[in-house]
């Protein structure tokens, strides 16, 4: 699994270069890359309707990030971090890679699934729901209640958009009745 | 003189935009349908087609593409496919509870199988396709108005 | 070590994504942080559910598959919804800070707390 290795690296990389950049566009792209590059190892993990799912997510989340950048490129002519929070971010992130470097022992190791509940679904998706793709078996037949939730969620996510956005609107009629009185 | 009045991209980038908006609009399509033979499903399938109409609207500007997609149609799209996905939910009711998957569930490996699965895709594309439609064109609305002052 | 190797990478693109939100001013900065963060914690979920050798959860028509070499499906239906939520939660995010780019005329959180309107 060499491949995943190299990916991963490319992918820690683009990383650091997107948060300590100063121009925001060129950050904006380079999450976009890590995008790309996330979609190609969930490709190389055995799992295609995620990656193709996490391809097409990516362009858009790089389409509405351009679209808040675009005429507000500042270059931050100040240090671009906050001291206190640095500090303590760091000693906090050290402490909890330790703790979860020591979790990890826990865990199976890598490439060993403890398929305990999930025995259940690759047996029973053409007998019992008749589809042949066992992911959507999963999240459309025997799990239904969180795509519910998750179409909840995104409803209440594009109401949020729109109330965040609505005021504008009203103070710019607002400001043409104004000066229509006057 | 019409330059003023559609503010989108070159004469190439439009006539190229005219071929490729429906190819991407019938791949998500596709998508949609075949979602449990193969991979994708609703979600990848709506926000495909979602992508299809925020090309015609990068590529022409938001007048001309008004015509086609607005923000109420795009409203209307999304709480049609919310009732659909509960309605397909509440229909299972009868035959035994929540979300009982109730239509015949047909050989494997066809395009009409699986029962209530493709119906839910379509429900769910809808959904997403459309609500991520809206949310972009809020966010691109909020920048014209700005530029025009 | 060599088995835990990519969880240890995983939790360092994590907490790359975490120092993000915690030690910059611009808030666009923020926003790429706290996405790198939840493209870490979608990576770790499949990161768990791999089977060396093993196939993608998916029926062929035309060979025969026996269901136990596939990989684990369950967290690939966990994450197919996490997702499409993350893309929501970074479309919300970004209009809060367009309308705070509008009220305060900047980006810097710093300065949003002086200015108050």
């Amino acid at each position: 699994m060499i491949e995943l290795y190299i990916i991963l690296g490319m992918m820690i990389v683009g990383a650091v270069i997107a948060i300590e950049v100063k121009r925001l566009l060129p950050a904006v792209i380079t999450v976009g890359s890590v995008g790309m590059a996330l979609a190609l190892s969930f490709l190389l993990l055995k799992a295609p309707d995620i990656a193709l799912t996490q391809l097409v997510v990516e362009i858009m989340a790089v389409v509405i990030l351009i679209r808040a950048t675009l005429n507000k490129d500042v270059s931050s002519e100040y240090y671009d971090y906050r001291l206190l929070g640095g500090l303590i971010g760091i000693a906090f992130l050290v402490l909890a890679t330790l703790a979860a470097m020591s979790a990890f022992r826990d865990l199976p190791a890598f490439g060993n699934p403890v398929m305990g509940v999930s025995w259940f679904y690759p047996l029973n998706a053409v007998g019992g729901s008749g589809a042949t793709n066992v992911v959507t078996s999963i999240i459309l037949d025997f799990r239904a209640y969180d795509t519910l939730g998750e179409a909840t969620v995104l409803f209440t996510a594009v109401i949020g958009v729109l109330a965040v956005m609505r005021p504008r609107g009203r103070k710019t009629a607002e400001e043409e009745a104004g000066a229509g009185d006057e | 003189m019409s330059r003023e009045h559609s503010p989108g991209m070159s004469v190439i980038v439009k006539m190229v935009t005219r071929l490729t908006a429906w190819v991407i609009l019938l791949y998500g399509i596709y998508i949609v349908l075949n979602g449990h033979l193969t991979p994708g499903g609703g979600f990848a399938g709506g926000v495909i087609i979602a992508l299809a109409f925020v090309h015609s609207v990068l590529a022409f500007g938001k007048d001309e593409a008004s015509k086609i997609a607005t923000k109420a149609g795009a409203s209307m799209v999304e709480a049609l496919g919310a009732i659909l996905f509960i309605a397909i939910a509440l229909l299972g009711l009868s035959w035994g509870g929540f979300f009982v998957n109730f239509l015949p569930k047909g050989t494997p490996f066809d395009l009409v199988s699986a029962g209530t699965i493709p119906l839910s895709n379509i429900a769910i594309s809808l959904k997403v396709g459309a609500g991520l439609f809206s949310i972009f064109l809020t966010v691109t609305i909020l920048m014209k108005s700005e530029e025009k002052k | 070590m060599n088995a835990y190797l990519p969880y240890v990478m995983c939790i360092v693109l994590f907490c790359l994504g975490v120092y993000a939100v915690l030690a910059k001013r611009n808030i666009i900065k923020i926003l790429i942080g706290l996405c790198i963060a939840e493209y870490a914690v979608n990576l770790f979920l499949i990161l768990v559910a791999y089977r060396v050798g093993g196939r993608s959860p998916i029926f062929s028509s035309t060979d025969v598959i026996l269901p136990d070499v596939m990989v684990d499906p369950l967290p690939q239906a966990l994450v197919l919804t996490a997702i499409v939520i993350g893309l929501a939660t970074t479309a919300f995010l970004v209009a809060i800070a367009m309308r705070l780019h509008d009220r305060f005329g900047t980006y810097d959180i710093t300065k949003i707390r002086e200015l108050r309107g």
